[in-house]
């Protein structure tokens, strides 16, 4: 194996780790799509609260499991902030979404967006604009490939690549089972599918509804937690950017569809690592919005997505 | 109808006139009478006026919702900006001739940014509401990006160096055109197109309405009038930066319109102007000392207040101050 082709490697590990992430948070936005049909702009800020959670209450859970990081305390620390954060999605969605549900898309596009916005701003408030260092709640390092495996060895695989991974895999077998074989997750999707059909067939669109949310949020939480083990420096403003990547990749895959979501999380992180490693770090963001736009003309419906036509 | 915007030109006018000759007695850049402050924040007034009412025609009238005005306003300022200090040298810094090149440089500047609204326009074509914010939004970060990688426009250091040029009298004499331009447009055969639009795009395209032109339209006229407010700024803060004309620019405008209410073109200049005057207000508040601290820590972040401000509005009074679209009857 050549270097470059090493180097290519390294990126594509870099970029899945960090595509990963964008995932879960892309998982949320394309959820609460499926059953409301419009995108939750605060959603990003969720993710940034998570992280906040882990900051501020990761030290005493750590302590609960011995000194130091250790993995069950970051276990807890995880389901901890999962937990916090489905907690504040459904909330979100009581005060401000709900008073709007019959309302035209603008009115609670328009919300959303100064629901974002106050999050943001409030979170300079609370917390202070500058950026904190998360706690250590894993010991990260490089993982060490042995030397026989020839030339692979040459890449820097760590831990906390590793773990945010494999974290993200599980969390989406355990969606896609909620999903696929609970009951909230059938009427989650037969309310995707036909909102009215549903509510005459006896589901409760407000329960469904809080709990889509209270999953998205938990989701995006998890993702808050995972990004800062990778990098433990976290600021109030931190949703604006991973919020956007995830909305992005969540339209590339295919807006409403949960696989596409993780598709396009990938492909979005694995894209940014290639542009930040072979062309110019400050194009990053504009190559990836110039994709969505790209996508958006050619094919408004995203890699997995189904086309949906507008009733008159 | 007819008298209206007549009326409204004329207000305007002979306010930007009076007021321009009562207080500097011609095209001085500075106003002697006035403290250099109040200056500024009439100024900063005349711009958001320009920026609040050309967005309104696009988010209010035509029923598209875009995110990124800012990017317009950075296109115009950056496109008159590169042009005055490209040939600035000839033109000196007063005179018939220096006026009529810098208007020269504000229409040209306002035209690049047209340039990018039909090009934002045309994607608009097939997307709507959430899809439509997106890529405005996405669209302003780009605009951002390539002046940020482009040497000759300062990249990251800003833009500086420009001989402020913008007055009190063209700040306001572009603002009353915009709001003249506006007003009968929305008035004539056009105007009902656009609120054809809005109302129903698949019944307005039944009637025989050719909605693709009526968006491309809202979008570039926008975006010419956002590139002239750009321009203005740039020629009077003389110093421009890219962060400058970030997403916050950007809500900075969507809130003025939502706030005078989307479709009100009296309403917008209203919310316009209380919103500039506010961080200021603001900004008084906070250095009071005898208030608590964390009132006066809300006060130093305006941006708390417009996210509660949004909120709220929409909640409970979603057409705006002043607004006329029925944003309360569920569309069928």
């Amino acid at each position: 194996m050549g270097d470059k082709l090493l180097e290519l490697l390294q990126q594509v590990v870099n970029g899945l780790s960090q595509g990963s992430i964008y995932a879960l948070i892309a998982l949320g936005y394309t959820m609460v799509f499926g059953v409301l049909r419009f995108i939750n702009f605060a959603h990003g800020d969720v993710y940034m609260l998570g992280a906040f959670v882990g900051f501020y209450l990761g030290p005493k859970t750590l302590k609960l499991f011995g000194d130091g990081p250790s993995y069950p305390g970051a276990a807890a620390v995880l389901l901890l902030s999962m937990a916090l954060c489905a907690i504040i999605g459904i909330v979100i969605e009581k005060i401000c979404y709900r008073p709007l549900r019959e309302r035209p898309k603008l009115t609670v596009l328009i919300t959303a967006i100064g629901v974002s916005l106050f999050l943001e701003n409030g979170g300079q408030f609370v917390f202070g604009a500058d950026p904190k260092s998360f706690p250590d709640v894993i010991t990260d390092r490089a993982l060490e490939i042995p030397a026989s495996w020839g030339k692979i060895s040459g890449l820097t695989i760590t831990i906390s690549q590793v773990l945010v991974f494999g974290v993200t895999l599980v969390l989406m077998f355990v969606l896609s089972h909620i999903v696929r074989k609970t009951k909230l997750g059938m009427a989650m999707r037969a309310l995707s599918f036909n909102p009215v059909a549903a509510q005459l067939m006896g589901i409760n669109v407000d329960v469904v509804i809080s709990f889509t949310f209270g999953l998205g949020s938990a989701l995006a939480g998890a993702a808050g937690i995972l990004t800062s083990i990778q990098q433990p420096s976290i600021d109030p403003l931190m949703g604006i950017n991973a919020g956007l990547k995830a909305f992005v990749a969540a339209v590339l895959g295919g807006i409403g569809n949960l696989q596409g979501a993780v598709l396009g999380g990938l492909l979005i992180g694995v894209l940014e690592a290639i542009v930040v490693g072979y062309v110019d770090p400050t194009y990053r963001d504009p190559i990836v919005f110039g994709v969505l736009i790209l996508i958006l003309l050619v094919k408004p419906t995203g890699l997995l997505g189904a086309s949906e036509r507008e009733k008159v | 109808m007819a008298d209206r915007p007549k009326l409204y030109l004329l207000l305007a006018v002979v306010a930007a006139l009076i007021a321009s000759h009562v207080l500097s007695g011609g095209a001085e850049p500075q106003i002697p009478a006035l403290n250099p402050y109040y200056y500024d924040v009439l100024i900063g007034i005349g711009i958001n006026i320009i920026l609040a009412v050309g967005l309104n025609l696009v988010n209010g009238y035509t029923g598209q919702f875009s995110l990124g005005h800012a990017g317009f306003m950075a296109a115009g300022a950056y496109a008159s900006s590169w042009l005055t200090l490209s040939y600035g040298y000839a033109m000196g810094t007063s005179g018939l001739a220096t006026t009529t090149a810098f208007l020269l440089a504000l229409l040209a500047g306002g035209a690049v940014a047209a340039l990018a609204g039909l090009i934002v326009g045309v994607p608009s074509l097939r997307l709507k509401g959430d899809y439509l914010a997106i890529v405005t939004l996405g669209f302003n970060e780009i605009i951002k990006g390539v002046i940020q990688n482009c040497d000759r426009l300062g990249a990251q250091r800003g833009l500086g160096g420009m001989v402020q040029h913008t007055t009190f009298f063209w700040t306001f004499a572009f603002a009353a055109i915009t709001v003249y331009v506006v007003v009968n447009l929305v008035n004539s055969t056009y105007g009902r197109g656009f609120l054809a639009v809005r109302d129903d795009e698949i019944a307005a395209e039944a009637m025989g309405i050719n909605t693709t032109k009526y968006k491309v339209l809202a979008f570039v006229l926008g975006a010419f009038f956002a590139g002239i407010a750009g321009g203005l700024y740039a020629h009077f803060k003389q110093f421009i930066h890219p962060e400058g004309f970030n997403f916050m620019k950007s809500v900075d405008v969507v809130v003025m319109v939502i706030l005078g209410g989307m479709g009100s073109t009296a309403g917008v200049c209203f919310a316009a102007v209380l919103l500039t005057i506010l961080p200021e207000v603001l900004r008084y508040v906070s250095r009071i000392e005898a208030l608590p601290e964390w009132l006066r820590h809300v006060a130093e972040n305006r941006m708390i207040i417009y996210s509660l401000l949004l909120i709220i509005l929409m909640i409970t009074r979603p057409q705006g101050l002043f607004g006329a679209v029925n944003l309360k009857k569920k569309k069928a």
